[in-house]
């Protein structure tokens, strides 16, 4: 760091679970210059003021999805959001709201792995082919319906902005549930009818009441709030369309 | 022994924490205007099965310096429901393709107020008998 540097205060909110009760703010001095993430000012305080601070990063680019905190209380990438966009003002940096804190800004993300899990997020073949029976092929319109849902990189800011995963964490959310709409929207997969039931469940679709901030935090506009609520009339529609055909996951 | 100790913060006030909330929240109570206002139409049914003094006693309550008031208030915050109602709705439908090309959302919501424009102008021609 040269020393004509700017300086820029980042307020964090601390929490070590060995000797903490409830989270605290601490400020540091941070000097930056105008290609600093926020993302790097955490790792400067790491590096020079306390060791301790404990933060999730890996690729440096928005795509690995680990750096997700809130940023003057909004859900984003602090690998993307650069320190000169906040100078002079002092910045905020807190875990992602909605989960517990693990430590410092660090949350537990056990809830939505196994949310992840429980979504069958693989395709689950609707004709099983043999080998020799060659691959399935698929329409580029085909490819279309689904390819938005697929760019979703688990970073779950979007769990961060939604307020009723806050009031109710076993709510499914929005990203699981934009990779089981990317699942049932592929023509190769026949299981929506096995998702349905979790769809419609307790914890499903129907916590969401279309606030919208999901997909307004996006950092990869998957559309998170369009794939929860497709699947509100979906619901509903193997609801009702049952007395019609019976079939589904409806029970 | 386990020192975790994970710390779920309270969802107290959440709807005042961000801005986008704060709009959510103002959004979703014009709703109850709108229920009001379907209340005070159901009430005009109710007057119209009475007969025609109870029709008319009704139409004069309409006519009143205080509901012409109230009226001015509930067109403005059912506008703004409807304008929000719009805004919204790209997130509440299937992907809509014509041509080959996905409808973006600023088509929807464009389309839906232009609608409800077209809708209001023609109840209002019809209701004060312009055609």
């Amino acid at each position: 760091m040269s020393e004509n540097h700017k300086i820029i205060e980042i307020e964090v909110l601390r929490y070590n679970p060995e000797s903490d009760d409830e989270p605290h703010l601490e400020v540091y001095k941070v000097p930056f210059s105008d290609d600093m993430s926020v993302l790097q000012g955490a790792q400067y305080i790491k590096d020079n003021f306390d060791g301790s601070l404990t933060f999730r990063w890996s690729c440096r680019m928005a795509i690995c999805g680990s750096c997700g905190m809130m940023i003057n209380g909004i859900p984003k990438l602090s690998c993307e959001t650069f320190l000169r966009d906040y100078y002079p003002s002092r910045i905020r940096i807190e875990a992602m709201a909605n989960f517990p804190i693990e430590k410092d800004l660090v949350v537990d993300l056990s809830g939505f792995i196994e949310k992840l899990e429980s979504i069958q997020p693989y395709i689950i073949a609707k004709e099983p082919r043999t080998l020799e029976q060659g691959e399935y092929l698929q329409t580029p319109e085909e490819f279309n319906r689904y390819i938005q849902f697929t760019s979703c990189i688990n970073c779950t800011l979007c769990y961060a902005a939604c307020p009723q995963f806050g009031l109710n964490p076993d709510f499914i959310g929005p990203a699981a549930i934009a990779l089981l709409h990317r699942y049932n929207m592929d023509s190769r997969d026949g299981a929506a009818a096995q998702r349905m039931e979790l769809v419609a469940s307790e914890e499903g679709v129907f916590n969401c009441s279309a606030v919208g901030y999901c997909s307004e935090v996006c950092p990869k506009h998957v559309d998170p709030a369009n794939a929860v609520n497709i699947n509100k009339t979906n619901a509903a529609k193997d609801y009702f369309l049952r007395f019609l055909s019976p079939k589904g996951g409806s029970k | 022994m386990s020192k975790r100790r994970p710390y779920v913060r309270s969802m107290d006030g959440w709807w005042r924490k961000n801005p986008f909330y704060v709009e959510y929240m103002i959004h979703e109570c014009t709703a109850l205007f709108v229920a009001a206002y379907a209340f005070v139409l159901l009430v005009g049914l109710v007057r119209l099965g009475q007969g025609e003094a109870a029709w008319n006693g009704w139409l004069d309550a309409l006519r009143s310096p205080v509901s012409v008031a109230f009226h001015v208030v509930f067109l403005a915050v059912i506008a703004y429901h409807t304008y929000t109602w719009f805004v919204i709705m790209p997130i509440t439908l299937p992907p809509i393709i014509i041509g080959g090309k996905t409808v973006g959302p600023g088509v929807i919501t464009g389309g839906g107020l232009l609608a409800a424009v077209v809708v209001s102008l023609v109840m209002l021609a019809l209701v004060w008998r312009i055609v």
